[in-house]
């Protein structure tokens, strides 16, 4: 009740705030700008979200820090790479290989090096998924070189005719530019993440990851193997990005660091929508996109990432649960 | 033990460890040549941060992810006092240690007021030293991304902590340094403010039900905490003759000072100074062996990430091996002997 | 008899739920008032809301003629009302000596001041074997006693007991009975909340029977055991007369 009024003086604010803007001249001259931004935000957005996902579900489910999930997607993206160019194998067919991969190598990581850390402190854990992060980043390094490499699909720029209309790759959207490969991702990251949900809603397995999240002791007096779900919730979390990787490499420099740059954003997007929510994880992902993108059209000389950092701490201290999450205090 | 004099002997224990653990990282540059010098200087300035870090995540409990804000605070307030306004270093290290502080007090108020802990705290620690390491990146008056380099003053000059002709006069003020903040942090943790930030570390009800304030002895500790951790941050900035946004605020500058108190015993007095001695040695032996491998492990040499690839591995064994670091290792070893 | 505690008609609701219903009781200066009740009666959240860990929706607390119902729980014990938990919490990464050095340190800024008292606290509650020892590997009796040894090395003028018996054995519960009584002797005053009816029963002046938040009875000791009112709420519910 009490968070109403104010909801609609913040949606009268932004209303009054919209028609000022497309009345002023600013908006004639940055039209194009503006679309291009909320366009390339929603756009990366999408994969923001899947990559949050899964650090979604590990840190709700298994109240892990992990710093090595993006380095867990630098794998996923340089298998894809190494498919696509030894194999000739599209990026998009790599997910059925990516994904699966991913899965195993994640329960493998929770149950030889995450358990044990499972009930130390904070640090420890903190310190040992970063430990993973450098020794697969810089494996990446001995084995590939830092040099930043990427691929071009070939039929990134053809046309496709959808029957009705007929799609000219790059399409322009109100005067911003939409390109195929991360149209695709953004699709696919929507869809996956309704499978995702569909998972944690509806199965049998959703429903003891749900239980060992929320109440662990509980969930094993009603005869759930937690740390089994643990180790299987950290293997769908790097599933996660296991198929984020190969969305990825068609637009996005391949290199070790690739996936340490969507680490911090993910964890950004997992406080914002709320630990452990997947639709929680899905409007962060969008959300921090679309804030990137518009720091770096308002505040000029800044950083993407300084918006976001903002919206951060903003989030950290006044709504602590997230946008979707319980209230746990 | 006779009664009445835990406090005393503990305290007489410890400055004789100091004593000794000086002398000892004393005689280092009578026998080293310029370089290792300069790697010993670089283990104690992360040291001293590590010092300053423990305070605040050792004793008060509260996990710091974000540690180069101070670091770097320190670090550009040396610079810029001496580039703008020419003041001497000594001056600017002071400063620099007061405005770390006073950062502390104002972001840890409105993060402990809102009651922000464990993986929060450490996030939020971590965004905040991310804003800044952005922030200096697009302002001009400290050289943005380019950073600001400290102009030479020539030979030895005590005014400005320089010491071209004489290296191992930095490397002795520093440990002058690393010296004092370690009798603070003994004299703390025999003191009343120690023994309610370790209360409040452990639990902040049982702690508030015995009369202490657990947001005071917060504030208390990420103040010094984050004053120490300047001091290093300042030095650094002498040592180097430049500061840039990355080298000062930067992530893995966070990572830095809190391996080194990690890896030795977190909460531990003799725990930062012990990891940084650990991580030099390990650093410089894992460098050396793939700058000039063995004859049987030709192939690793010069093969660029490696040394980092160890590093992670030795990372990693450690934190599963010994939780508590080397001297928690130690302690548990000789309770299992005692039983 | 002059109070040095007084509760007067606290309320406190969680949801539909109310824990403690119009609650008043007075505690006398060097009085042992027990607190009896069944499990879930509200005697718990009674003590939080004297020990400021909740707010009373209704009514007050005044302590020494200070109102202190909404005050933080740090200044509440600063001002010597001090309480124990009935789930003990020590400092488990610290030792014994230096779990009760953080209680001593309350009214002693000098470090060796408070030794000093630490050490005599640890004496009174026969903790001294087990000083330099983690707090972590303790027994339940000694953690209890720790729990005591710290709460009591802040020099409370008023201590809220929390249920120091439960899970002792009966050699256990009566040295730490005659411990409680010569707490009294040295001039606090105390609430004790207790299960273990034949115990509290001997060690109290005066005897408040909580049920279903509301106070059911108050009086001696004798005349509570034959109240038929105490009697038909115990009947119906777990008379425990032996520990358990």
């Amino acid at each position: 009740m009490r968070g109403r009024p104010r909801n609609a003086i913040w949606a009268a604010l932004a209303i009054v705030a919209g028609l000022l803007l497309t009345q002023s001249t600013w908006w004639d001259t940055n039209q194009t700008v503006f679309a291009q931004a909320v366009v390339s935000g929603l756009l990366i957005g999408g994969v923001y979200s899947l990559v949050a996902m899964g650090l979604s579900l590990v840190f709700g489910v298994l109240d892990i820090i992990n710093f090595a999930h993006g380095a867990l997607m630098t794998i996923a993206i340089y298998v894809s790479y190494l498919l696509f160019l030894n194999q000739g194998v599209d990026p998009y067919l790599s997910l059925f290989i990516t994904i699966p991969l991913m899965f195993i190598l994640g329960v493998g990581i929770q149950r030889f090096a995450i358990n044990p850390v499972m009930d130390a402190p904070i640090h420890n854990q903190l310190l040992l998924t970063l430990g993973i992060a450098i020794i697969i980043e810089n494996l990446a390094l001995v084995f590939f070189t830092g040099t930043p490499r990427s691929i071009e699909l070939s039929y990134a720029r053809n046309e496709f005719d959808l029957g009705p209309i007929t799609l000219d790759f790059p399409v322009k959207v109100f005067g911003a530019v939409v390109t195929l490969p991360k149209l695709i991702a953004f699709i696919m990251a929507l869809l996956l993440a309704a499978l995702l949900y569909l998972l944690i809603k509806r199965t049998q397995l959703g429903a003891a990851i749900r239980a060992a999240a929320q109440e662990p002791e509980g969930a094993e007096l009603v005869g759930i193997d937690v740390r089994r779900i643990y180790t299987i919730t950290f293997g769908i979390g790097a599933a996660c990005v296991g198929a984020a990787g190969a969305l990825v490499i068609p637009f996005l420099f391949v290199s070790p660091t690739a996936g340490a740059t969507f680490n911090i954003i993910a964890f950004i997007v997992v406080v914002l929508g709320g630990m452990g929510s997947i639709p929680g994880a899905l409007v962060g992902g969008l959300v921090i996109g679309l804030t990137q993108e518009m720091t770096q059209l308002f505040v000029s000389g800044s950083s993407k990432l300084l918006g976001v950092f903002v919206v951060f701490l903003a989030v950290l201290l006044f709504r602590p649960e997230g946008l979707f999450g319980r209230v746990q205090r | 033990m006779s009664r009445l004099r835990r406090i005393a002997q503990a305290s007489s224990r410890d400055l004789m460890i100091l004593a000794a653990v000086v002398t000892v990282l004393g005689l280092i540059p009578l026998g080293v040549s310029r370089f290792t010098l300069s790697v010993a200087t670089t283990a104690l300035i992360f040291a001293l941060a590590g010092i300053g870090w423990n305070v605040l995540s050792g004793f008060a409990g509260q996990f710091s992810f974000g540690h180069a804000a101070y670091f770097g605070l320190g670090a550009y307030t040396v610079a810029v006092t001496l580039t703008e306004f020419s003041i001497s270093p000594w001056v600017g290290l002071i400063v620099g240690g007061v405005i770390a502080a006073a950062f502390g007090l104002l972001t840890g108020w409105i993060s402990f007021r809102f009651g922000l802990k464990g993986a929060y705290f450490a996030l939020a620690t971590f965004a905040l030293a991310e804003m800044l390491r952005l922030t200096f990146n697009n302002l001009d008056y400290v050289g943005a991304g380019i950073g600001i380099t400290i102009p030479l003053a020539g030979g030895d000059d005590w005014g400005r902590i320089q010491f071209e002709d004489t290296p191992s006069l930095q490397y002795w003020v520093l440990l002058g340094i690393v010296a004092v903040s370690l009798v603070a942090v003994i004299a703390i943790t025999k003191s009343r403010l120690g023994s309610t930030m370790l209360a409040v570390r452990e639990d902040e009800d049982a702690a508030s039900s015995l009369g202490i304030n657990p947001l005071r002895a917060k504030m208390a500790a990420i103040s010094i905490s984050g004053f120490i951790t300047a001091l290093a941050g300042g030095y650094y900035t002498q040592f180097l003759l430049f500061i840039d946004p990355d080298l000062a605020f930067g992530p893995f500058v966070s990572v830095a000072i809190l391996l080194r108190p990690i890896i030795g015993g977190v909460g531990t007095i003799w725990g930062p100074v012990l990891g940084a001695a650990i991580l030099s040695v390990l650093g410089e032996v894992t460098r050396s062996l793939v700058r000039e491998p063995p004859s049987f492990l030709q192939v690793i040499e010069g093969v660029n990430g490696l040394d980092q690839v160890l590093f992670g591995l030795i990372l990693v064994l450690v934190i599963i091996r010994a939780p508590d670091g080397v001297l928690g290792w130690f302690r548990r070893r000789r309770q299992r002997s005692a039983v | 008899m002059s109070s040095i505690l007084s509760v007067r008609n606290a309320t406190k609701r969680f949801g539909g739920l109310t824990a403690v219903d119009n609650v008043s009781l007075e505690l006398g200066q060097g009085e042992i008032l027990g607190i009896i009740g069944p499990n879930g009666a509200g005697k718990t959240t009674l003590f939080n809301l004297i020990s400021g860990a909740m707010r009373p929706d209704e009514g007050e607390v005044v302590f020494d003629g200070e109102r202190i119902e909404r005050m933080p729980p740090h200044l509440i014990a600063g001002r010597g009302l001090v309480r124990t938990f009935q789930v003990v919490k020590p400092f488990s990464g610290l030792t014994v000596f230096e779990n009760v050095m953080v209680g001593a340190f309350l009214r002693r800024p000098d470090p060796l001041e408070s030794e000093a008292h630490a050490l005599s606290m640890l004496e009174f509650t026969g903790l001294i074997p087990s000083a330099d020892r983690p707090a972590k590997g303790l027994t339940l009796a000694s953690r209890k006693r720790l729990e005591l040894a710290r709460a009591l090395a802040t020099d409370p003028r008023v201590l809220l007991l929390d249920e120091v018996l439960a899970g002792l054995t009966p050699t256990e519960g009566a040295e730490m009975v005659e411990v409680v009584k010569s707490i009294r002797d040295g001039g606090v005053s105390l609430l004790v909340i207790e299960h273990v009816m034949a115990a509290i029963m001997a060690l109290s002046d005066r005897i408040a029977v909580i049920h279903h938040g509301e106070l059911l009875a108050i009086g001696k000791p004798a005349q509570i055991a034959k109240d038929p009112r105490v009697v038909e709420a115990y009947l119906g519910e777990e008379f425990q007369i032996a520990p358990d």
